[in-house]
C-alpha cells in the first residue's frame, strides 16, 4: 500500500524559490508574455507605470495557455488582464476575477535583481 | 482511453492543509468552486468513482443526446493545488488516522474530509433485476448503456412494431425517464404504486390533472400497484421480456427503476460514523458530522432526520463547508424542497407545504379540468401567509410565488392564480431568494443591474441567477425590467469606465484633434488607464483615422489578441488562418498551396460561409512560417481576425451563368480588393448577384448589390447571425462607379457614427429617419460630407498594406510569435488534439481532464 502523507512547512515565505526568467527590458509594457518555469505556464505583465505582474497563464474558463496574450488594462485603478477568449477580467495584484466569482487565477510575487526579473514560486 | 497518471503520482502537498472531496457529483462540484471564490489556498483533492468531471446531474435527461455537455467543470478548475481524480473509488475512512483509502490500494491523508457521496437510486431486490435491460437513471452511464440498448431495439424492431418500455416510479424522476423513452419511439408504460403521480408533492386534484396530461402524451399508466417480479424473454432468457403487476403481465424490452434514492452511508457507517434512522449522514446547521474533521453535503446529508434528493439544497451546503473552512459562519438552517418538472410542454411545480400538512391551513384552489391546469395555494389560517403551492398545467405563477413561501402575499391569494386578475404591483422584498439552486437574492439581482448589467445574459452570468435549473429566468427579468425602469435607465452610451464618450464622439474627437496614440487619446479625453474595451476601440479608431499598421507605435498593447496575432484565437489557444481569396475566386496553384500548408502543419481545413477556406490549429509559433508560404504563393491576409471586410460573396455571373446579366465575380473581386483591410466598428460583409435569382444571398451582407440589366441595386443593412435581417434597397439601377461611390460613402458614415460592435443593422434603426435619413445623406448629401466622405475611403484605399506581409519584414513583430519569453523553443504541450473525420479538432474538456498532465486520475 501506498502512503500519501502531507509535507508541512513552517511558514509560506520559506518555501518561496525567487527563479530568474528573462531581463527586464525585453518585457513590453502592456503587452504580457509566456514564460515556461517548472514546467508551469506563468505570465508576465509590466503595466503603464513600470510595475511587474506575473499569474498563471491558464485561462481558468477555457483551460487554454493564454492569458498574456490578453489586453493589460486598469479598472479602478487596479491593473488587470482580460483573457482573450471570453473576455474575463482579472486583477493583476490577488488573481480575483471581477466579472465572475467564481473564477480567480493563481498570481506570484515579481522582483527585479541585476536587471533580471525573478519570479517567487511556492511549487 | 488514454493513459492516465495514477494517484501514486499525486504531488505531496503544497499547502498547510489538504482538504479531501469525496465524490465528484454537483456538490463536490460547488464546493470547489465556493472554496476556491474565497481565496482559499488549501490543497484540495476529490476523488470520484465515476469516470468522468463532474456534470450536471439535474439535466442527465438531456445526456439522451449524447453529444450534449453536461459537464460542470472548467479544466481551469483543476490545477496543482485542486486535483480531480476520476475512477476513484473510497473504500474506508480511518478517523482516527484522518485518512482515506482508495481502490483498496493507496492511503491519502486529510486535515478535513467532505463526504459528497450523494444517493444511489434504489432498486429492491425483486427477482429478475439482474436481467439484461433492466436499468435505474442516476449516472451518464446507465444513460449511455440505455442509449445503446434502445438503439439496438429500435433497429430490430422496426417501425410497425415499436419496442415497449416500463418505467417504474411515477415521481419526477420516472416522469422524466418516460418522456425521454417515449421521445424515443417506445410504447412506454408507467407503474407507480400511489393513485396520482409525483404524490410526495402533489395533492389528488393536481396529481389526477398530471395523471390525464401523462396519458394524453400516450403513457399508458397503472397506478396503485407496485410489480411483484420481472419475467425474462421468452426468447433470451438473460433479458428482460416483461413486468408482473398484480394480475397483469406488461411486456418489457426495457425496464427503468426509478422508485427513489439511497443515501451513500455506506462509507460512513463502516467507518463508525453515527449514521441518521431514515439513511444518510446526520450534520448540524455548519454541515459538520459528529465527527471532527468530516464534513457532508449534498444528497447524503441528513439534516432534520432527512435527505433531501434537490441540487439546491446540495449547493447550500456546499457553500455553508466552503465559508466553515474559511473563517466563516454561514449555517445551513432550511431546506428549499421546491420542486418544477421539466418534461417539455407540461408545467409541473410544488413548493412548501404543497400537500397542506400543517393543521388549519387554507386552500385557494383554481381548477379548470378542460384546460387540464389546477393550482393551489396553500395559506396560513388567517389566509395572508404563503405556506406552499401546487401547479400543473400552467406554472407561470410559480417563480414569483415560490420566493413569496413563508411571507405575507401583498395581494388577494386568487389574483396569483391563472385568469385570477391583476397582481399587485408590489415591490419585491430585497431579501427574497429568487433563485434558490445560487441562492440569488432579488437584491443581488438588483445589484447586478446597479453595475450595469442591462440585459438578462449579464444579469444571469453578473448573479448566477437562473444558471442552473432555469426554473426562475422569468422572475429574472422581471426584477431586472424593474429595476431599470424604476431608476429611469436610459442605456447609456459611455464607451467604459475610462471614456465618458460614445464611440462616434470618440471618433470625431480623435479625428479632429489628430490625436495619434492611445496615451494621447486617453491622457486628454479619458480617465485612468484603459481596458479590454476601450483600447481595441481606440486601435481601431487611430487605423482608420490616421491609416496605420495595426501592430506598430506600440499599438499592438491595444489589440485584442486575435488582431495583435493577426489570426483568431480558437478555445485551445491555436489560431485559424484565413488567406484572402477575393470574391470566392481561386486559381488551382493557389488551392494547391493551401492544401500543402494545411497538410504540413496538420491544420484542420473547412471551407468558410463566406467562400474562403479556414486553416485552423495553427500554434502561435507557426503562424509566421505559414503566412510565409502563402504570401510566397500571391496570397494575403484575409483579415478574418479584424473587426474589418471580411469578403465579398457573389454567385457565378454572367461570364458563365445563363441568366447572369451583370459580371457579378469581377465586382465582388473589385470590391473585395477596395475595402480589404478597412477597420470597421464592427465586422463588414458584402455579397454581389449577377441577377435577380439572388444566389450570392447578399441581401444578408451588410451591403448587397444585385444586378439588374440597368446596372446594379444596392442594398444596405442586412446580416445574418443572431438576429438575422435583410438588407433593405438604398438606390436602384446604379453604374459602375456610382456603384462604388454610394458604398464609399455609405462605408464612411457608418465607420464615423456607429456605436462600438454595432453592426449595420441597427445602426440604421439607430439613425433618426431611418433609411430615409440615410438616403438624403448619401445620395442627396443632405449634410454635405459626401466629399469628404469619399476623399477619407479613397486615401484609405491608396494606403492599403498587407498586414502580413508587414509582419514578416519586421524582426520585432515577429519576436512577438514565440509562445515563451524564456524558452524560444520550447512550444505549448498543454495543446492537445485529438482526430475527428480524417483530421483533428481540440480536446473537449472531458478528454482533457484526461489526457492531460496537471490533472490526475487512475490507470485501470
Ligand atoms: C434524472 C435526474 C433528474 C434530476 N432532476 C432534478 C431537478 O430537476 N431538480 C433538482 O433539484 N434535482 C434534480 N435531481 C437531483 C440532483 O441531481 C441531485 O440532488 C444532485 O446530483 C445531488 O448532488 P450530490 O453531489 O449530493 O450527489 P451525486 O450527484 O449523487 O454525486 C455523488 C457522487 O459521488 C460518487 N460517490 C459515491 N460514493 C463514492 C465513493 N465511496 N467514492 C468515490 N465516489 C463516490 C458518486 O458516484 C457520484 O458521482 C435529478 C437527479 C436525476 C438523476
Amino acid at each position: 500500500m501506498t502512503v500519501l502523507t502531507r509535507k508541512t512547512h513552517s511558514t509560506a515565505v520559506e518555501t518561496l524559490t525567487w527563479t530568474p526568467v528573462v531581463e527586464e527590458h525585453r518585457l513590453e509594457r502592456d503587452v504580457g508574455a509566456a514564460a515556461l518555469l517548472k514546467g508551469r505556464h506563468i505570465a508576465l505583465y509590466r503595466t503603464w507605470n513600470d510595475r511587474l505582474y506575473a499569474s498563471s497563464n491558464v485561462d481558468p474558463d477555457t483551460g487554454a495557455s493564454v492569458l498574456s496574450r490578453g489586453i493589460v488594462g486598469e479598472s479602478g485603478g487596479v491593473p488587470t488582464i482580460a483573457s482573450p477568449l471570453l473576455k474575463a477580467v482579472f486583477n493583476l495584484e490577488t488573481g480575483e476575477c471581477l466579472t465572475n466569482d467564481e473564477l480567480s487565477v493563481e498570481t506570484y510575487p515579481v522582483r527585479v535583481v541585476d536587471g533580471i526579473i525573478q519570479v517567487g514560486l511556492d511549487f | 482511453m488514454p493513459e492516465l497518471i495514477n494517484i501514486r503520482d499525486l504531488p505531496t502537498s503544497v499547502s498547510e492543509r489538504r482538504v479531501v472531496v469525496v465524490g465528484a457529483g454537483p456538490a463536490a462540484h460547488r464546493f470547489v468552486t465556493a472554496l476556491r471564490g474565497r481565496g482559499d489556498r488549501s490543497d484540495v483533492v476529490v476523488l470520484g468513482e465515476e469516470s468522468v468531471a463532474p456534470y450536471d446531474r439535474v439535466n442527465l435527461a438531456k445526456h439522451w443526446d449524447p453529444d450534449h455537455d453536461l459537464s460542470l467543470t472548467n479544466v481551469g478548475m483543476w490545477n496543482e493545488r485542486t486535483h480531480l481524480v476520476t475512477n476513484a473509488w473510497v473504500n474506508s475512512i480511518d478517523p482516527e488516522r484522518k485518512s482515506v483509502h482508495v481502490n483498496g490500494e493507496t492511503e491519502l491523508a486529510y486535515d478535513e474530509l467532505v463526504l459528497a457521496t450523494g444517493s444511489a437510486a434504489t432498486m429492491p431486490p425483486l427477482p429478475g433485476n439482474d436481467l439484461a435491460g433492466v436499468y435505474v437513471y442516476r449516472t451518464v452511464n446507465d444513460v449511455d448503456r440505455m442509449r445503446a440498448n434502445v438503439e439496438a431495439l429500435s433497429s430490430a424492431r422496426g417501425p410497425e412494431k415499436p419496442p415497449q418500455a416500463v418505467v417504474i416510479g411515477g415521481g419526477l424522476l420516472g416522469l422524466e425517464a418516460a418522456g425521454g423513452l417515449v421521445k424515443y419511439g417506445f410504447e412506454t408504460h408507467l407503474v407507480h404504486s400511489r393513485d396520482w403521480l409525483m404524490s410526495s408533492q402533489l395533492d389528488e386534484g393536481g396529481g389526477r390533472t398530471l395523471n390525464r396530461a401523462i396519458e394524453q402524451r400516450g403513457i399508458e399508466l397503472h397506478l396503485g400497484q407496485r410489480p411483484s417480479a420481472v419475467l425474462p424473454a421468452a426468447a433470451d432468457p438473460s433479458t428482460v421480456g416483461g413486468v408482473a403487476v398484480g394480475e397483469d403481465l406488461i411486456e418489457a424490452d426495457l425496464v427503468v427503476w426509478a422508485i427513489g434514492i439511497t443515501p451513500r452511508d455506506e462509507l460512513a457507517r463502516d467507518a463508525g460514523l453515527e449514521t441518521a434512522p431514515n439513511g444518510g449522514v446526520p450534520i448540524d446547521t455548519a454541515c459538520r458530522t459528529a465527527t471532527p474533521g468530516i464534513w457532508a453535503i449534498g444528497e447524503v446529508a441528513s439534516f432534520d432526520g432527512t435527505c433531501v434528493g434537490l441540487v439546491a439544497p446540495a449547493n447550500a451546503m456546499a457553500e455553508v463547508v466552503a465559508a466553515q473552512l474559511t473563517g466563516g459562519d454561514d449555517e445551513f438552517t432550511e431546506i428549499d424542497d421546491a420542486t418544477k418538472l421539466k418534461l417539455h410542454g407540461l408545467d409541473v411545480a410544488s413548493f412548501g407545504d404543497s400537500l397542506s400538512r400543517k393543521s388549519g391551513t387554507l386552500d385557494v384552489v383554481m381548477s379548470d379540468p378542460v384546460e387540464g391546469v389546477y393550482q393551489k395555494l396553500v395559506l396560513s389560517d388567517d389566509a395572508r401567509t404563503l405556506l406552499g403551492g401546487v401547479f400543473v398545467g400552467d406554472a407561470e405563477p410559480y417563480a414569483s410565488l415560490r420566493a413569496l413561501l413563508g411571507r405575507q402575499l401583498p395581494g388577494a391569494p386568487k389574483a396569483y392564480l391563472s385568469g385570477g386578475g391583476d397582481v399587485p404591483d408590489a415591490e419585491m422584498p430585497d431579501d427574497l431568494v429568487a433563485c434558490s439552486c445560487n441562492n440569488v437574492t432579488v437584491h443581488e439581482i438588483k445589484q447586478a443591474v446597479g453595475q450595469g448589467c442591462h440585459d438578462l445574459a449579464s444579469v444571469k452570468k453578473c448573479s448566477k441567477a437562473g444558471t442552473q435549473c432555469g426554473s426562475c429566468v422569468g422572475l429574472v427579468g422581471k426584477i431586472m425590467t424593474k429595476e431599470m425602469e424604476g431608476a429611469g435607465l436610459e442605456i447609456s452610451k459611455r464607451l467604459c469606465e475610462h471614456f465618458e464618450l460614445s464611440r462616434p464622439e470618440l471618433f470625431e474627437a480623435i479625428r479632429l484633434s489628430r490625436l495619434t496614440s492611445f496615451t494621447q487619446v486617453i491622457e486628454k479625453i479619458g480617465t485612468g488607464r484603459g481596458c479590454d474595451i476601450c483600447k481595441p476601440v481606440v486601435a481601431n479608431i487611430l487605423a482608420t483615422a490616421f491609416h496605420e499598421h495595426v501592430l506598430d507605435g506600440g499599438r499592438d498593447g491595444l489589440q485584442d489578441t486575435n488582431d495583435r496575432a493577426l489570426a483568431n484565437m480558437q478555445k485551445d489557444g491555436t489560431y485559424s488562418v484565413v488567406p484572402r481569396i477575393p470574391g470566392g475566386e481561386i486559381t488551382p496553384e493557389k488551392l494547391a498551396v493551401i492544401a500543402q500548408v494545411a497538410k504540413e502543419f496538420n491544420l484542420y481545413t473547412k471551407i468558410t460561409g463566406a467562400q474562403r477556406i479556414d486553416l485552423l490549429g495553427a500554434r502561435l509559433e507557426q503562424l509566421p512560417q505559414i503566412w510565409q508560404r502563402l504570401i510566397d504563393a500571391g496570397m494575403e491576409s484575409g483579415q478574418a481576425y479584424g473587426k474589418s471586410l471580411r469578403a465579398v460573396k457573389s454567385c457565378v455571373g454572367s461570364a458563365w451563368c445563363r441568366y447572369g446579366v451583370q459580371d457579378s465575380v469581377g465586382m465582388a473581386v473589385h470590391l473585395e480588393n477596395r475595402y480589404r483591410g478597412l477597420r470597421s466598428p464592427h465586422k463588414l460583409k458584402i455579397g454581389v448577384s449577377g441577377c435577380a435569382r439572388e444566389c450570392a444571398e447578399a441581401r444578408g451582407k451588410d451591403v448587397g448589390v444585385i444586378a439588374t440589366d440597368k446596372g446594379w441595386n444596392v442594398y444596405v443593412g442586412g446580416n445574418g447571425g443572431f438576429t438575422p435581417r435583410h438588407a433593405e434597397l438604398l438606390v436602384s439601377d446604379v453604374d459602375d462607379r456610382m456603384l462604388v461611390k454610394v458604398i464609399d460613402r455609405f462605408f464612411m458614415y457608418y465607420i464615423r457614427s456607429a456605436e462600438r460592435l454595432q453592426r449595420t443593422a441597427p445602426w440604421v434603426e439607430s439613425l433618426e429617419g431611418g433609411m430615409d435619413h440615410l438616403r438624403e445623406v448619401i445620395l442627396e448629401d443632405s449634410l454635405g460630407i459626401c466629399d469628404e466622405l469619399e476623399s477619407a475611403m479613397g486615401d484609405l484605399v491608396a494606403d492599403y498594406r498587407d498586414e502580413w506581409a508587414e509582419t514578416l519584414n519586421d524582426p520585432v513583430k515577429l519576436a512577438r510569435f514565440t509562445p515563451f519569453i524564456n524558452d524560444p523553443q520550447a512550444t505549448d504541450e498543454t495543446i492537445v488534439q485529438v482526430p475527428e473525420r480524417g483530421q483533428v479538432r481540440p480536446a473537449t474538456a472531458g478528454e482533457r481532464v484526461m489526457i492531460s498532465v496537471p490533472t490526475i486520475g487512475i490507470g485501470a
